[in-house]
């Protein structure tokens, strides 16, 4: 099975404090370290586990500026097998429905049983996974946290559900599919691991590889855009527990178990 | 002397001449034996290399030390005391047991030397040494028979009890001393029947006894007994060393070759690759052990080497808390797959990974590298390295546990395994008061002593005193002084000992070239794991101490006064951090500042000093989520902290402030006792009325 994944490069909050810049149109973008998205690379593990398991090829995509060949070669050392740059400057200001055109190029431009994204990503709209498939006309599930190869037609896939249940779907390829962290354990990839594949080329590529107009990416082509950019003001309702380790224990359980957080 | 009852050489057995027969078994012993060696050191030939031939004269001290005198034995009384009386007995023996070889085709044979005075000699203490060596046997059954102490059980998960292995090593033994005995009484006991001189036999000896109960025999079964005990222990001899490369009592002709070859350096660990420059890493196929013969020649003779004794799991800390890691069992089982892999009779199998088949991800990682199994093991069996070099082969397939990839992640992004701003590093110095002041080092500003906190001391604001602590004391001291500031990075030592070899070098780099570039003539730290660091694993950077070594001299110098017991405590006990401890051997120093607080009362933990309990581990090891615990080890050692009565617990070490601290709160202790850093302590009793 070929497998693409559409991974991105994002500011880790785990590595990061992320405060909005003066004009309030971004975050403070200096002083920031980047990795893969979180939900990204456990969809690139997935893919190298089908692989595993079933042979084929994973091909990871990027769309980003030249930094974004960091990740690539992340995923590669992970044990994806080539990667895609795609970078233009006519792809800047692009909203999700311009990233989506730009990966169905990506996609259309290639032979792939299977596309991965991630759930979501830094910014939190999980929309690209959906338009891509309808772009594509090809069927699509979201938030999936199991993968079963059914032949080489159809996949199960199992979909967490509100309220902690599962539901278990059959899917026709070629699909897309968005990945929900915790599917699996992705496999660690140290220094070493990105030093082997630093030697490997990665192509780039622009717009007119793709087969796409200035038109139809970047800034004019957005559809969306976005007008404000703060942290909410803290509400009031903070509630300090007082008392002894046990008692303070108690008071959470309490808390926790009235709001429903806890059978 | 004059023989009464034929020797075994004259007699016939069973119409073979008894010198044939005694031939035929010395010879066959002798090829079977070589036989079996040659091919025990085939998978040594293909282990890696390992260079174990230098400093002379340590191997030959540690020879005469733990292996001669056997100076860890005691550690454990009865088992120890039994153990060496078996060694010392056996060495005694050794030339009894040849001599007794040879006269069956020689009969005339005398050992050189051994004829006169020194014979009689010998020949009593030999007597006795057999005798004790046989009552040591039958204690030592008895104990492992019938009251079976815990530290020999064998948990379902890791195979079947080895009793019976012990227990009919220990037979032949004593059949050993048994016939040996015989064989002498006998003869004796032939020759006063018939009046003629008898060989002095050394009184209440197990010879003397036979010789008495004996002593109406008719000769004619004397001599039969006489003949048949020559040749039991003969065959038993044989049969014996021939059997010793198939369990652990391979270790009776190890042992002495594993100390000569033991490591040297305490809390260094093994390059990549021995003869592998940092540079040529890159063209190693592979790092760390996946394969028996990925381990070293001399790793592999540990596996041969091990006793099955248990000490080591019985100190280990992650054994103590029901984590999956039990050192004995690494060795048991990599030796157990080492004999499968590479058998006496028959092919040489195919290599299979030793992961998830003979050993469990989960108790590599485990381990806290604390030292408590090498310090215990009376034939110096390195565990660490091989965690180690297990790892490395776990990282580079990938197979780091997620809550490790976290803080591996934050360490290669931002230097520290909280993911933290690196300008926060230095945050900790906002809070002191305004005389103290922390300068920060590099090209413009040249103190000539730095600080190096490392991370936990710089970020975790629970430790941050310890950072506070330091700054006042150097303060006091009129130091020079600086801090790296945001230019440090963590120190690497966890990140090397948890497999990440690359990611390690790369910190230490970044410190290195930092250090170099604040001009500093010296580093303190009050981290013992980046003291570790910054003298084992670090080259090229300026001496280091650990804060404790630096106060104990202002002490003594007198630069630093120390007023009395400020605090409220009548009691105090010190709590070894490993890498103060074990892996660098500063016992005493800290005890001495503590003793040096006029009116302070100080009691030791019955695990102390060398065998000190981990409080649960430093630097990455404070992420890692074993799968199974019964409780955590701060907890227990909380408990060992309690029993002494002590109200407050001084370390040296910001690990062991956070596990124990977390560990009194949990277990019941909190308002009993105190912990403090050692630091704190002596920063709160600078007398700044002396200076």
């Amino acid at each position: 099975m070929n497998i693409l994944v559409c991974v991105k490069r994002v500011p880790d909050p785990a590595e990061n404090e992320i405060e909005i810049n003066s004009d309030g149109s971004d975050i403070e973008r200096e002083d920031l370290v980047y990795s893969v998205n979180e939900w990204d690379n456990y969809a690139v593990e997935e893919a190298i586990q089908i692989r595993e398991q079933h042979g084929g090829s994973v091909t990871v995509v990027s769309v980003g500026d030249e930094d974004s060949e960091e990740v690539l070669r992340r995923e590669m050392a992970m044990g994806a097998d080539q990667g895609i740059l795609v970078s233009d400057d006519a792809f800047e200001g692009s909203d999700g429905r311009g990233i989506a055109t730009i990966l169905k190029a990506v996609v259309e431009s290639g032979d792939y049983d299977l596309v991965l994204t991630g759930a979501q990503s830094d910014e939190g709209a999980a929309q690209i996974g959906g338009m891509l498939a309808a772009m594509l006309d090809q069927p699509y599930a979201s938030l999936v946290n199991e993968i079963q190869v059914q032949g080489g037609t159809k996949l199960q896939v199992g979909r967490e559900i509100e309220g902690g249940n599962q539901e278990v779907n059959e899917i026709e390829l070629p699909c897309v599919l968005s990945i929900q962290s915790g599917i699996n354990e992705p496999r660690y990839v140290g220094i070493r691991g990105i030093r082997k594949v630093s030697g490997v080329e990665i192509p780039e590529k622009e717009v007119s590889d793709l087969g796409l107009s200035e038109d139809q990416v970047g800034e004019k082509a957005a559809r969306v855009k976005r007008v404000d950019y703060f942290h909410p003001e803290m509400g009031e309702g903070a509630e300090i527990l007082e008392g002894s380790t046990e008692e303070v224990a108690e008071k959470l359980v309490e808390l926790l178990k009235s709001k429903g957080g806890m059978k | 002397m004059e023989h009464v009852l034929i020797p075994p050489a004259q007699v016939s057995v069973l119409g073979i001449p008894g010198m044939v027969l005694a031939l035929l078994i010395t010879v066959a012993g002798i090829a079977a034996f070589g036989y079996i060696i040659a091919r025990r050191l085939i998978p040594l030939a293909k282990g890696t290399s390992d260079p174990r031939f230098d400093r002379l004269p340590t191997r030959i001290k540690n020879v005469l030390l733990f292996w001669l005198a056997q100076y860890k034995q005691p550690r454990y009384a009865l088992a120890g005391i039994l153990h060496i009386v078996i060694f010392i007995g056996f060495i005694i023996l050794a030339i009894r047991s040849t001599s007794l070889v040879i006269i069956g085709f020689s009969p005339d044979f005398v050992f050189p030397g051994l004829d006169g005075t020194a014979g009689t000699v010998y020949s009593v203490l030999k007597d006795y040494a057999a005798t004790a060596v046989l009552i040591a046997c039958v204690i030592a059954g008895l104990r492992r028979g019938f009251f079976k102490p815990d530290r020999y059980k064998v948990p379902a998960r890791y195979g079947k009890e080895h009793t019976w292995e012990a227990i009919f090593v220990l037979g032949l033994i004593g059949g050993l001393m048994v016939f040996e005995g015989l064989f002498e009484a006998t003869a004796v006991a032939a020759q006063a029947q018939q009046g003629a001189a008898a060989e002095l036999i050394a009184p209440l000896s197990l010879a003397w006894f036979f010789s008495i109960i004996l002593g109406q025999a008719p000769v004619a079964a004397l001599q039969g007994l006489h003949t048949t005990a020559y040749f039991l222990h003969d065959a038993i001899f044989f049969f014996f060393l021939c059997y010793l490369p198939f369990g652990k009592h391979f270790h009776v002709i190890t042992s002495i070759f594993n100390v000569i070859f033991s490591k040297l350096d305490r809390g260094r660990i093994k390059p990549v690759q021995w003869g592998v420059s940092d540079e040529e890493l890159d063209n190693l196929e592979a790092f760390g052990v996946r394969y028996v013969e990925d381990f070293s020649w001399k790793h592999m003779l540990d596996f041969y080497t091990c006793v099955d004794c248990g000490r080591c799991s019985d100190n280990c800390p992650a054994n103590a808390v029901g984590r999956p890691l039990s050192p004995r069992f690494i060795s048991i089982k990599a030796r157990d797959d080492m004999f499968d892999r590479f058998p006496v009779l028959g092919e040489v199998k195919p290599r299979e990974p030793l992961m998830d088949r003979v050993l469990e991800q989960d108790a590599i990682w485990s381990c806290t590298t604390c030292g408590a199994c090498e310090e215990e093991c009376p034939v110096m069996n390195e565990y660490i390295d091989k965690m180690v070099d297990l790892r490395r082969a776990m990282v580079e397939e990938g197979q780091v546990p997620q809550s490790l990839q976290k803080a591996l992640g934050a360490l290669e992004k931002r230097g520290n395994p909280y993911g933290k701003m690196e300008k926060k590093r230095q945050e900790w110095t906002q809070s002191l008061p305004e005389e103290v002041e922390v300068r920060v080092a590099g090209s413009k500003d040249q103190p000539a002593t730095l600080y190096f906190p490392d991370s936990a001391t710089s970020y975790d604001e629970s430790l941050q005193e310890i950072a506070r602590s330091t700054a006042t004391i150097l303060h006091y001291c009129g130091e020079d002084y600086g801090i790296l500031g945001k230019a440090e990075r963590d120190s690497g030592h966890e990140v090397r000992r948890f497999g990440e070899e690359m990611l390690f070098q790369t910190l230490r780099d970044a410190n290195t070239q930092a250090i170099e570039k604040s001009g500093a003539e010296r580093v303190v730290t009050s981290d013992p794991h980046a003291y570790n660091a910054l003298t084992k694993d670090y080259e090229g950077v300026p001496p280091a101490q650990h804060i404790s070594q630096y106060i104990l001299e202002r002490i003594q110098s007198g630069t630093i006064k120390l007023k009395p017991l400020q605090e409220e405590a009548s009691v105090v006990t010190y709590h070894d951090p490993c890498y103060m401890g074990r892996h660098n051997l500063l016992y005493d120093t800290p005890r001495k500042i503590l003793d040096a607080i006029p009116g302070l009362t100080r009691v030791e933990m019955e695990r102390s000093k060398d065998s000190s309990f981990c409080c649960g581990g430093g630097g990455l090891m404070l992420y890692y989520e074993p799968p199974e615990e019964e409780e955590r080890m701060g907890q227990k050692r909380a408990r060992m902290i309690g029993e002494t009565g002590a109200d407050l617990v001084v370390s040296c070490c910001p690990f062991c402030l956070t596990n124990l601290e977390d560990g009194i709160k949990t277990s019941g202790y909190e308002g009993k006792v105190r912990i403090m850093d050692l630091t704190e302590l002596v920063a709160r009793h600078l007398d700044w009325d002396a200076k």
